[in-house]
C-alpha cells in the first residue's frame, strides 16, 4: 500500500471513497534545489500556460532564480508580465516580491523566429538565406503540426546551455504549445525530423544512379503526378528547399535528440495539466503512461478549474426536492433558487470527482493537486499568486 | 419548402462551427446536426481534425473515413424525425480519393502513398490539406445527379478547426497561392471558394462568457468578414444555471441575502437549517452571483457583435447522448435549426 495522504480542506473534501490520491506537494517541488526544469503538458485550453506561470511566479517568491517559457499566454496576462514584446529573450518581470532572494524572468517563444535562428546557425549566410525565403520553409516554420513542440524545446535547450555556463536561473518552467494531445510535445520533434528525413525527401535528394534506378522509375511518376496537380513550380521550389535544408539538417536531429535526453535528466520534472473533464483526463492518462515509458521524470497531475466544493453536506436530491416544495407555494422563492444552485454545484463536484476517482484507481502512483476555478480570468499577478497558493494546497507562505 | 418552421438560417446548407477550443463546438455540432435533421431531412455532420469526438460523443466505433449512418435526429412536433450521417474527413485518404477521381491515378497514387508522398503533401503543404479536406466537404454539399446512388444532403455540419485556424482553413485559395500558383487543385479551390463565400454557408462561432474567449469570437468574425466569409450565429455555451433574480443576485453579492427568510424557509420545506447550512448557501450564493456578473458583462459584449445568439445551459452531469437531444431542442426552440 502507498502511504495515502489526504488534505483537509476545500479541495480535498470531494475525493470518492476508496480512491484517496496520493496529493502532490507543489511546494517541496519547486524548493527543491535539485529540480530544474519543470515542464507543463496537457490538452488545449486546460490551463497550462496560467500553471507555469503562476509555478514561476511562486518558485520566485519563494527564493529560486526562475525563468518561464510561455508560448501562448492571453493578451492581458502578457502584459502583465510584460513580455508582450515578442522578442525572443526573457526579461524581467515587474512586481515580483524579491525579499526570498529569488528572480523571475519570463519571455513568450517567437516560434518562428527560433526556427530562423536554428537556421542561420547552421548554415552558411547565402544557404541561410536561400531556406529563409523558400515558401516551403516558410509554410514548414510557422504552421507545419510540431514546429512549435520543436521548437519549444530548442528554445529549452538554448535557456538551459546558457544558464549552465552563466547561472543566471536555477529553474526553468516551460509551457507547452496548445495542441490538441499532450503526447504531441513528446512526439513533434521526432515527427519533424522524421519527415525531414522521409524517403520522399530521401528521394528528391538521390542522385539518378544505377542502382537507383527503379527508385526513380516510380519517381517519375510522382513528379509527374505532383506537377499535374500542383503545377510545375512547386516542384521546383520544393527540390531547392529539400536540397538546402539537407547541409543544416544533421544538426536539427542532434539537437532534438540531445533536449530530449535533458527531459529524461532527473532534474527535470513533468507536470500533466488537465481540466475535471472525460477528454482532458484521458489525455492524462495517455500521456502519464507514455511518460512512464519513456522513463521522463513525472511530479503530478494537476486538475485545474475544478467546481469549488459547496462547504455544507445537502446533497443535491435532497436539496431539489425542498426547492420544488418551496417553489409550489412561492415561484419566485429565493430559497428554492439558493437550493437548486446548490444542488446544480453537488452535481458538478460529484462528477469531477467521479472522473479524478477513475483516474486515481488507474493510476493511484500519480501524485494530485487539485486547483479549483476562480470566479475571472487569472490575469494578473496577484491572479497567479491566488492561483500558486491554491496549486500549493492553500496554505500560506509562512507555515508552508 | 413546405415547412411552417425553418429557422434562422433557411438558406444554408453548410453550417461550419467554430469557437475556441474547448468551448464546446464538436458538442454545438452534434447538437445542430440532430436539431436539422427533422421531417425526413438528410443531414450530414463531418469532423476534420481526426480525433473521432463524433464516434465518443454518439457513442459508436470509431468512423472510417466514408459516410455512414449515424442516427435519427430530433423528431418534428409532428414526431417525423430525419437522419443524422456522419463522415470523418482525414486529408490521407481524401488525397487519394482525389488522385483517382480527378487524375485517374490508380497505381501513381499508391506509388505516392509508398514514397511518403502523401505524408509529405498533407503535412508540409497545410493549405493542400486544407483544401482536400474542403474539397470533401464541398463535394458532400454539391453533390447533384453526377453522383449517382450518393445521399443528396438537406444539410452539412462542420465540427471545424478552432477560430484560430478557421479562415486560413476555409480561405483556401488564398492560402494556397504561395504554394501553387497555377494548376488544377488551384482552379477548384477558387470553385470551393464561391461556396464558401455565399449564403448558403454559415459559420457559427461557439463561445463561453469568459474574457478570452469572447474576444477571441469578436476577433474571429472581424476576421471572417475581412476575407468575405459569411458569418453565422454565436452560440454561447455552458450557460450557468439562472435560478436567482437580478435583485437576489446584487443582494447575494453584497452579502445582505436575509438569513432569517433563508431560514425560515428552510424550516417550511422540512429541511435542516442549521447555521452552518445557511452559511453555505449564502457563500454559495455570493461566488455565484460573482461569476453572474463577470458573464453578464461578457453577454453585453457578445450582443454587441450584432449577430444572432444562441444560449445552451451548463448541464451539471456532462454530456452524454440523450443530453444533445436536449441541447439539439433547445437550439431548435431557439431558431438556430
Ligand atoms: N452545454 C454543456 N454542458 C455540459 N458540458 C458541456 C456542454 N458543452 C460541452 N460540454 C463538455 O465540455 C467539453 C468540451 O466540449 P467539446 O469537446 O464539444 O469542445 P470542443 O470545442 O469541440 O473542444 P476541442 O477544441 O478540444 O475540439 C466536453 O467534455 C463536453 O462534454
Ligand atoms: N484555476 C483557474 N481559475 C479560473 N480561470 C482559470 C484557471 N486556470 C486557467 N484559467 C483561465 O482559463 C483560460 C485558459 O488558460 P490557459 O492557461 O491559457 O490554458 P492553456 O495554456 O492550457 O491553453 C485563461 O483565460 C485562464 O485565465
Ligand atoms: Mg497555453
Ligand atoms: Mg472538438
Amino acid at each position: 500500500m502507498t502511504k495515502a495522504r489526504t488534505r483537509v480542506g476545500p479541495s480535498g473534501a470531494a475525493s470518492t471513497p476508496g480512491t484517496l490520491p496520493l496529493t502532490l506537494d507543489v511546494d517541496a517541488l519547486i524548493d527543491d534545489p535539485s529540480t530544474r526544469i519543470i515542464v507543463c503538458c496537457g490538452s488545449g485550453g486546460v490551463g497550462k500556460t496560467t500553471t507555469s506561470a503562476a509555478l514561476g511566479l511562486r518558485a520566485a517568491e519563494r527564493g529560486r532564480k526562475v525563468v518561464v517559457l510561455t508560448i501562448d499566454p492571453a493578451r492581458r496576462l502578457a502584459q502583465a508580465m510584460g513580455i508582450e514584446a515578442l522578442d525572443n529573450t526573457p526579461r524581467p518581470v515587474a512586481d515580483v516580491d524579491h525579499a526570498a532572494g529569488g528572480t523571475l524572468d519570463a519571455m513568450m517563444l517567437d516560434m518562428k523566429r527560433t526556427f530562423d535562428e536554428v537556421v542561420e546557425s547552421q548554415a552558411s549566410p547565402e544557404k541561410a538565406k536561400q531556406i529563409l525565403e523558400n515558401p516551403f520553409y516558410i509554410a514548414l516554420s510557422s504552421s507545419f503540426a510540431g514546429t512549435q513542440e520543436y521548437m519549444a524545446m530548442e528554445k529549452l535547450g538554448q535557456i538551459h546551455a546558457q544558464s549552465g555556463e552563466d547561472g543566471t536561473y536555477d529553474l526553468i518552467v516551460v509551457d507547452t504549445p496548445p495542441s490538441r494531445s499532450a503526447l504531441d510535445f513528446l512526439d513533434a520533434p521526432e515527427r519533424l525530423s522524421s519527415f525531414l528525413d522521409g524517403r520522399f525527401i530521401r528521394l528528391m535528394l538521390a542522385p539518378a544512379r544505377g542502382p537507383a534506378r527503379l527508385m526513380t522509375a516510380g519517381l517519375g511518376i510522382i513528379t509527374n503526378a505532383l506537377t499535374r496537380i500542383l503545377g510545375g513550380q512547386v516542384l521546383g521550389d520544393l527540390q531547392t528547399f529539400v536540397a538546402a535544408l539537407d547541409t543544416v539538417f544533421g544538426g536539427f536531429r542532434q539537437r532534438a535528440q540531445k533536449t530530449y535526453a535533458l527531459l529524461q535528466h532527473e532534474g527535470t520534472a513533468f507536470l500533466v495539466v488537465a481540466a475535471p473533464e472525460p477528454d482532458a483526463l484521458r489525455e492524462a492518462a495517455y500521456f502519464v503512461e507514455r511518460l512512464s515509458e519513456d522513463r521522463m521524470p513525472l511530479a503530478g497531475l494537476i486538475v485545474n478549474r475544478a467546481s469549488p466544493a459547496p462547504s455544507g453536506d445537502l446533497s443535491a436530491d435532497e436539496s431539489m426536492t425542498a426547492a420544488e416544495r418551496l417553489r409550489r407555494e412561492d415561484p419566485t422563492s429565493l430559497t428554492a433558487g439558493l437550493l437548486r444552485l446548490h444542488a446544480d454545484q453537488m452535481r458538478m463536484v460529484e462528477r469531477e470527482a467521479r472522473l479524478r476517482g477513475r483516474f486515481a484507481t488507474t493510476h493511484p502512483q500519480v501524485a494530485t493537486a487539485v486547483v479549483p476555478a476562480l470566479a475571472g480570468d487569472v490575469h494578473d499577478l496577484a491572479g497567479l499568486r491566488r492561483v500558486g497558493l491554491l496549486l500549493a494546497g492553500g496554505r500560506t507562505q509562512n507555515n508552508a | 419548402m413546405s415547412e411552417k418552421r425553418t429557422g434562422d438560417w433557411p438558406q444554408v446548407r453548410l453550417h461550419v462551427v467554430t469557437g475556441k477550443g474547448g468551448t464546446g463546438k464538436s458538442t454545438v455540432a452534434a447538437a445542430l446536426a440532430l436539431a436539422l435533421a427533422t421531417r425526413g431531412k438528410n443531414v450530414l455532420l463531418c469532423e476534420v481534425e481526426g480525433r473521432q469526438g463524433i464516434a465518443r460523443m454518439f457513442d459508436v466505433d470509431p468512423l472510417p473515413p466514408e459516410e455512414r449512418r449515424l442516427t435519427t435526429g430530433l423528431p418534428a412536433e409532428d414526431g417525423t424525425p430525419g437522419v443524422v450521417h456522419a463522415l470523418h474527413i482525414d486529408p490521407e485518404s481524401a488525397l487519394l480519393e482525389y488522385l483517382s477521381l480527378y487524375y485517374k491515378l490508380g497505381r501513381a497514387g499508391r506509388a505516392l502513398d509508398r514514397f511518403g508522398v502523401i505524408e509529405f503533401a498533407t503535412t508540409i503543404a497545410p493549405g493542400v490539406r486544407d483544401v482536400l479536406l474542403t474539397g470533401k466537404l464541398f463535394e458532400a454539399v454539391e453533390r447533384n445527379s453526377r453522383n449517382k446512388g450518393a445521399i443528396h444532403y438537406d444539410a452539412v455540419v462542420l465540427d471545424a478547426p478552432p477560430t484560430g485556424r478557421i479562415v486560413q482553413f476555409l480561405n483556401v485559395s488564398n492560402e494556397l497561392a504561395g504554394l501553387a500558383k497555377v494548376g488544377p487543385i488551384k482552379a477548384q479551390s477558387d470553385t470551393m471558394m464561391t461556396l464558401f463565400r455565399s449564403p448558403r454557408t454559415a459559420v457559427h462561432l461557439v463561445t463561453v462568457l469568459e474574457e478570452m474567449p469572447v474576444q477571441e469570437t469578436s476577433d474571429g468574425i472581424a476576421e471572417l468578414r475581412a476575407v468575405h466569409l459569411p458569418v453565422g450565429g454565436v452560440v454561447v455555451n455552458l450557460i450557468r444555471p439562472q435560478d436567482l433574480a437580478a435583485d437576489d443576485l446584487a443582494d447575494a453579492r453584497s452579502g445582505s441575502i436575509d438569513r432569517d427568510r433563508v431560514t425560515a424557509d428552510l424550516t417550511v420545506a422540512g429541511m435542516r437549517h442549521e447555521r452552518a447550512i445557511v452559511d453555505g448557501l449564502l457563500a454559495e450564493a455570493r461566488d455565484h452571483a460573482e461569476r453572474r456578473a463577470l458573464e453578464d458583462s461578457q453577454r453585453t459584449l457578445v450582443a454587441d457583435l450584432g449577430v444572432p445568439t444562441y444560449e445552451l445551459p451548463r448541464l451539471p452531469q456532462g454530456v452524454d447522448l440523450g443530453a444533445l437531444y436536449e441541447l439539439a431542442a433547445s437550439l431548435r426552440e431557439q431558431g438556430m435549426a
